[in-house]
């Protein structure tokens, strides 16, 4: 491979202090207002309660919760409580770290369609308990297959979705 | 042949130190739903959408994309101004101009109080090689920026004292404002100082809002049920981002983005046909700056006509009747929006308990703070 033009840093180059760098953590912290609908879906998560909205315009019911339908542009505030079991809406068995390094065990998110709500909608989570290898995730989950949610400790509840530690297949 | 452009649609929410009860959608909700009432029109008359917003204000990357659902938006044209206000008022007044767009929503919020280290943001904005290692609490470029205008133009730290006395006295009459007082230039001047000369009371407190404008073609105006409000003139522009060469003496991002917009707008004597105006006032010297950047003062004039009360509101110019950032709360890149909503409520006879009398021409400008050197402009009417 012919070398590209200009000079090569390696990486002691810039570890070592030979080449110039510069650094800098941006203290980029928010302390976000839940509103009126998040934050009742939250008070909701620490009850062990999956709640949902039901809109009077298209009549659908709507998780995760929100105060106003995107689709009909109306204020909604007729709430519902929903069950933590649905069907898996789709998934994926994830192999990678945040650094980009392999996993040995992967981690299986999935949209799960929660039972009581309109069809399509649902929550984003991750499966549990369905093995630790591709072979065997596989075999074990697929769409359309029934789970539930399994829940924290109440004492451990803190008001946020990974109040629920993860769903697992039904039976 | 251009095609006009008028402003047929205002929503906001209470600009408020704090705004718990409601999430950023919320507010957004509250001021779009405002804003449709106020044209008498539904989201699906809108043919796109502008929305003005910067990543590291709302902690959320690509946070537009968060936006839609609040506007009735799904599924239709949204670009997003990562830039000040009326850069996003102007990038949706030339959307309409193509003759592509009929009717364009403008959106932007604040949640100024959910950021936890602002500081730390301005900080993160400062050049990373020659400026940030410094480690220097960004403000103190306003304080460099104060002290060479000062010096530079004749204008006095009590002058500039006696804005935020005006602005936050006007905002009293502004029940929108999250910060009125009736606070005098000497509480200012006995104020600490945070990078001397400029002290805490110079400074605008931050606040949390939203705010929603519809424009639409002037073909599309008069079909609608309220007064349109035209946009004669836009315009916006950046100086250098280099510290180190900046004529502190003038804002010339606001020089250049009035002359735009006066250009368009056919205004060849701003002082003589400006009647009133909006201007930044992130911090009390920038008013008397900027009105003397865009021409409704002689350099080194604004500060004795604010003391001769040339821009109260029984004035011959009013400026920041509506009590400015220092009176409503800063905003940050919502500021410029929140100018021309209040100069388009002048211009139609609906600014309550502050109604001007009478205007037909004003102008808002805008800054995008420290350590920007970047605004716009757009002069407004009445026809």
């Amino acid at each position: 491979m012919r070398p590209l033009a200009g000079t090569s840093l390696s990486d002691q180059a810039l570890t070592q202090g030979e080449a110039l760098t510069t650094s800098w953590r941006v203290k980029a912290e928010y302390a976000w207002d839940t509103g009126a609908a998040v934050g009742k879906f939250l008070a909701g998560l620490k009850e062990g309660k999956v709640l949902g909205v039901q809109c009077s315009g298209c009549e659908r019911t709507l998780i995760p919760p929100r105060a106003f339908c995107e689709l009909c542009f109306a204020p909604i505030d007729r709430w519902v409580e929903l069950s933590g079991t649905g069907v898996i809406n789709t998934f994926s068995v994830s192999f990678v770290n945040w650094d980009a390094t392999r996993r040995d065990t992967p981690e299986i998110p999935a949209v799960i369609e929660i039972d009581g709500a309109s069809p399509g909608l649902g929550i984003l989570h991750v499966l549990g308990e369905v093995g630790e290898d591709l072979p065997t995730v596989l075999s074990k989950v697929a769409i359309g297959k029934r789970v539930q949610a399994v829940w924290k400790p109440q004492s451990e509840r803190e008001g946020a979705i990974t109040d629920i530690r993860y769903f697992k297949l039904v039976g | 042949m251009t095609r006009d452009v008028a402003i047929v649609g205002l929503g906001c929410t209470s600009f408020r130190p704090t705004s718990p009860h409601a999430s950023y959608r919320e507010m957004i909700f509250e001021a779009a739903v405002k804003a449709y009432s106020d044209a008498g029109i539904e989201p699906d008359q809108v043919d796109t959408f502008m929305s003005v917003s910067e990543d590291y204000l709302e902690g959320t990357a690509i946070v537009d994309e968060y936006v839609p659902d609040q506007l009735g938006a799904v599924l239709k044209p949204v670009h997003t101004i990562g830039a000040d206000g009326i850069t996003g008022l102007a990038s949706a007044f030339l959307q309409i101009r193509t003759g592509q767009f009929e009717v364009a929503l403008v959106e932007g919020r604040s949640k100024a109080s959910n950021v936890l280290h602002p500081a730390h943001i301005d900080a993160f904005a400062l050049d990373p090689v020659y400026v940030r290692p410094l480690e220097l609490h960004p403000r103190f470029v306003a304080g460099l920026e104060m002290r060479a205008f000062l010096e530079a133009t004749g204008n006095t730290e009590e002058q500039a004292a006696a804005v935020v006395e005006k602005n936050r006295g006007n905002a009293c009459r502004n029940p929108m404002a999250a910060h009125p007082a009736r606070t005098s230039a000497q509480d200012v001047l006995r104020s600490a100082p945070i990078a001397e000369p400029l002290k805490e009371g110079d400074a605008a407190l931050p606040a949390d809002g939203s705010i929603v404008i519809i424009l639409a073609s002037a073909e599309a105006a008069a079909r609608m049920k309220g007064q349109p409000v035209y946009i004669e003139g836009v315009g916006w522009a950046q100086d250098t981002p280099n510290i180190e060469e900046r004529d502190w003496s003038r804002a010339a991002y606001a020089e250049e983005a009035a002359r735009q917009a006066y250009r368009m707008a056919k205004i060849s004597d701003p002082a003589g046909q400006i009647q009133f105006a909006e201007v930044d006032d992130a911090f009390a010297y920038k008013e008397l700056q900027h009105l003397e950047s865009v021409g409704l003062a002689p350099t080194g004039m604004a500060g004795r006509m604010l003391e001769q009360g040339e821009f109260s509101p029984g004035g011959r110019l009013p400026v920041n009747a509506s009590g400015g950032s220092l009176g409503c709360g800063h905003v940050h890149d919502l500021a410029g929006l929140r100018s021309v909503m209040e100069a388009a409520l002048q211009l139609r006879g609906d600014a309550g308990d502050r109604q001007l009398n009478n205007p037909r021409v004003g102008l808002a400008q805008s800054w995008r703070g420290v350590p920007t050197a970047s605004g716009g402009a757009a002069v407004l009417s009445r026809r």
